[in-house]
């Protein structure tokens, strides 16, 4: 692996982990169930960044399937809880 | 110079998704809120999946990042769309300053409300 990328992709690593710190504060402050979700989807589209990253990293393609995977389960994710919050009605 | 492209989009990417979070923190409503976070998050995870489309440069990986980007592309729009009309379902208030409110605007629109189920 050549040192630019090394360099690159540690300094990706600590990008996203301020970001993940960034979203983590509205998932924990959200005054309304819809900001925790849009927190809670924002934060697996990091997590699929970290996981890209983390597989350039090391050389190892097979976590971009994780990523993909873990992309569908967040947008179904997603889904379910804007489905049950509209369901739920005005409170 | 394959990884200087690589390490590029990586970088930009990563700025990107850190400008989605800055903007989830310091937007000062759900509506712009949700804005921040679909957009600018589906430019910021493409960009680093074109990064390691770059630095591998298989097919077996190019065919997996293409996916990705088609389904993140299709996806946030849908699940942006279906919190944002539950959160005018529910009446979650929005922000002083807003400009337009369309569905208020029209006489024939009924009130927002729930459906029955």
């Amino acid at each position: 692996m050549s040192p630019v990328i090394e360099v690159a992709s540690t300094l990706c690593l600590y990008i996203l982990g301020v970001a993940m710190c960034l979203t983590f504060y509205r998932l924990w402050r959200g005054p309304s169930p819809q900001d925790r979700t849009i927190a809670l989807d924002l934060f697996s589209t990091l997590v699929v960044g970290l996981l890209t990253i983390h597989a350039i990293q090391t050389d190892e393609h097979v976590y971009l399937t994780a990523a993909i995977a873990i992309a569908i389960i967040s947008f179904i994710g997603t889904v379910a809880i804007a489905l049950y919050i509209h369901r739920r009605g005005r409170r | 110079m394959i990884d200087i492209i690589s390490a590029f989009l990586m970088i930009a990417g990563c700025l990107a998704m850190l400008t989605s979070a800055i903007g989830i923190v310091r937007m000062p409503d759900l509506f712009t809120r949700m804005h921040a976070a679909s957009k600018v998050g589906t430019v910021g995870v493409s960009c680093v999946v074109l990064a390691a489309a770059t630095h591998f440069a298989e097919l077996t990986v190019v065919a997996p990042v293409l996916l990705t980007i088609v389904f993140f592309f299709a996806t946030a729009p849908v699940a942006a769309h279906m919190v944002g009309r539950a959160a005018y379902g529910t009446g979650v208030r929005m922000w002083e300053g807003t400009v337009i409110d369309e569905w208020k605007q029209r006489p024939e629109n009924p009130p927002f409300e729930p459906p029955e189920t």
